[in-house]
């Protein structure tokens, strides 16, 4: 049979009913419900709102979780490594609460001494040591020395993140200083959202004089590195969880007000606009009913990406001796004193940095799942 | 173009007269003087420090006298370092932030362009979302929590490079890499979507339709072309990187300025702390005016929009 030639009668013509053709396939489908099903297809960000919960939980209710207390001290259980009932079998994960370390000397004898000195001589008699290499010939001496400190100093309970140089238990401290974090990153987001939304809604609303004299201001103050505006502000006010919140958001409304004038900008000359200001609306009516309505998909974006740049902040902030005074915990805070003693007890430093990289990479993804199931035009 | 220039560096004066009036007054209302045994010193001897220091005239007097030394560069006497003109003290410390800076910047966007430009060419494939994962990790982590993994695995564990303080190249390894983590993941994902716009428009598919190979498509009609706009991002880069120096350098124990400023914050040193202030402030308007600058000359229509104001 010639393929190149098919024979006419091979072809149907297909009716097509008016009435059939004009049937919708499918339930209409509003934006919010359009923007959730495509939020649903992104594992990442679904991922991403996951990690937030169990984080956002674990803020709220993991200082109760055990019986310590975040500022009470115990100067006799300084540094204890972490130790958790279940977990202490499995080997690499280091929450068997024992302190292992390699110790260095130049002959064994010499390296035994570090090693009594490095844990204690009180607790001599529950060092492990075992000799790795016996040195000479230039090669230092290598010892591996253990020691079980909860049972050296005969620790009934377990502490699941260890604690630090002041013996505070550092689970209830880290999940108390994510609390902090949390809420300042969110007061200092809403803060910047309602007054970015206001001035750059009022800006492009009316436009003219009004738009230009704020959008000066604007200038002037996108000039100023944010990052000399919060440490002079710092300076001034006494550092607390307020004023830190406050120096945040002094620039921080900036970007939101500068996205929602050029989105409404767009919108007011639309027809529906027009529309409702030829039936009579008010503007406070056309405001409230039809621009932010249109921008809030916007106004998440922005805002999910300004928490984490807000938690980030408070972090650097303490990091350079501005942050919250002693003892508040935050996560920056309990960072700054991790890095004081990363050489001897890096446990210190871990789980706070787990925790914070947790919650800005989860803001991340999910601000980006956001922005792609919002607008699919924007998706990079 | 001349105009506009002009305009600009008017401009940049402008914010950075504000930023110094702004940030004396500032200093003026905080409290602490350079009396550190207040108690134990005679009324002359308060004079004679005070005199010293500028701190015996009225405010007004003070604020114009030191917009005058600003305007020849003179930012006043360090409170810390007896006798220590604090230009001297940032003129001394800026050439290790400067290098810190060039090399994260210069090999981070390398690298960035480098998982940018695999992401694009394996589109969705393992690659692709291996590097998409790189770059969500690097624009996330504080630079902070990177340099404290380094210093403790890299420096003390392996013993690889030197832990901290600053000498031989060894030495700029581990601080290099910390900071360079953000500018590599903004290059990438940046280059990514340059990529994926260039290799989908027409004339690639012509090239592709003449038998130039993969190799040629991608380097030599693709990469040119994202590179433009690649220029627009590395100065917010410069300016994040600022910030990023301040906790890097007290990590690793770096001689240069943001350590200076963060002991200087410890210690009250008022007149280093605003002297540092406005270096940081006039550094981060000069990159602003570099490419605003930039923008003209890559688009000439932003130029054309400025002329008809």
């Amino acid at each position: 049979m010639d393929n190149s030639k098919p024979s006419k009668d091979l072809f149907v013509p297909v009716d097509l009913k008016d009435s059939e053709s004009e049937r919708l396939t499918r339930p209409s489908l509003s934006f919010w419900q359009d923007s959730f099903n495509r939020l649903r297809k992104n594992f990442g960000a679904m991922a991403g709102i996951v990690v937030l919960l169990i984080l956002i939980l674990m803020a709220i209710f993991g200082p109760y979780m055990n019986k310590f207390d975040p500022y009470s001290q115990n100067l006799d259980h300084s540094f204890i490594p972490p130790k958790v009932p279940v977990l202490e079998n499995i080997g690499w994960l280091g929450l068997d609460g024992v302190e292992t370390a390699i110790i260095e000397g130049e002959t064994v004898e010499s390296a035994m001494t570090t090693v009594k000195l490095r844990m204690g001589p009180e607790n001599a008699e529950f060092v492990e040591t075992r000799v790795i290499s016996e040195g000479g010939n230039g090669e230092p001496a290598k010892i591996e020395a253990k020691l079980d400190i909860y049972k050296a100093k005969n620790i009934e309970t377990s502490y699941w993140f260890g604690t630090d140089s002041l013996g505070r238990d550092l689970w209830t401290r880290t999940w108390h200083g994510t609390r902090i974090s949390l809420y300042i990153a969110f007061l200092a987001a809403t803060i910047d959202m309602v007054i970015g939304v206001i001035y750059g809604g009022v800006s492009a609303y009316y436009g003219g004089r009004v738009d230009n004299y704020m959008q000066r201001v604007i200038e002037i103050l996108v000039g100023i590195p944010n990052l000399v505006v919060v440490i002079l502000m710092i300076l001034i006010m006494d550092p607390g969880i307020l004023s830190i919140t406050i120096a945040l958001t002094i620039t921080g409304w900036i970007s939101m007000a500068r996205i929602i004038r050029g989105q409404v900008l767009k919108l007011k000359n639309q027809e529906f606009v027009l529309a409702s200001q030829t039936l009579g609306a008010p503007d406070n009516r056309i405001l409230k009913k039809h621009l932010i309505p249109n921008v809030t998909g916007l106004i998440v974006i922005n805002t999910m990406f300004t928490i984490p740049s807000a938690i980030f902040f408070e972090a650097f902030l303490s990091f350079i001796g501005l942050g919250l005074p002693t003892p508040t915990a935050s996560l920056g805070t309990l960072i700054d004193d991790g890095f004081n003693s990363l050489q001897t007890n890096p446990h210190v430093l871990i789980y706070p940095a787990i925790i914070i990289s947790l919650i800005m990479v989860a803001f991340n993804v999910v601000a980006d799942g956001l922005r792609d199931a919002f607008d699919p035009k924007m998706r990079e | 173009m001349a105009r506009y220039i002009f305009q600009r560096v008017l401009y940049m004066f402008l914010t950075l007269v504000l930023i110094a009036t702004f940030s004396f007054f500032l200093m003026k209302m905080l409290p602490g003087t350079p009396l550190t045994m207040e108690d134990k010193l005679s009324e002359t001897q308060k004079e004679i420090i005070l005199e010293k220091y500028g701190l015996d005239d009225p405010v007004p007097i003070q604020y114009l006298k030191y917009m005058a030394g600003l305007a020849q560069g003179d930012l006043g006497i360090s409170f810390q370092f007896d006798n220590r003109e604090v230009t001297d003290i940032i003129l001394s410390r800026i050439g290790p932030s400067m290098q810190l800076g060039a090399q994260a910047l210069l090999i981070g966007t390398a690298l960035g362009m480098l998982l940018g430009l695999i992401s694009a060419i394996y589109h969705n494939g393992f690659l692709d979302y291996s590097s998409t994962f790189v770059a969500v990790i690097g624009k996330s982590i504080p630079s902070f929590i990177f340099a404290g993994l380094l210093q403790y695995y890299v420096g003390l564990k392996l013993g690889w490079f030197p832990v901290a303080l600053w000498g031989t190249w060894e030495h700029t390894v581990l601080p290099t890499i910390a900071l360079a983590m953000f500018p590599i993941a903004i290059a990438a994902r940046f280059m990514r979507t340059e990529m994926l716009e260039v290799l989908g428009s027409d004339f690639i598919q012509t090239a592709r339709a003449k038998g130039v190979n993969k190799f040629g498509v991608v380097f030599k009609h693709g990469v040119r072309n994202a590179l433009i706009p690649l220029v627009t991002v590395m100065g917010p880069l410069a300016i994040s990187l600022m910030t990023g120096t301040l906790v890097i350098e007290k990590i690793f124990a770096v001689p240069g300025i943001g350590e200076q400023f963060v002991i200087s914050i410890t210690t009250n040193d008022f007149p280093i702390i605003m002297g540092t202030t406005l270096f940081f402030s006039f550094f981060f308007v000069f990159i602003i005016l570099v490419i605003d600058l930039l923008y003209g000359i890559i688009d000439p229509r932003i130029r054309l929009a400025e002329g008809e104001k």
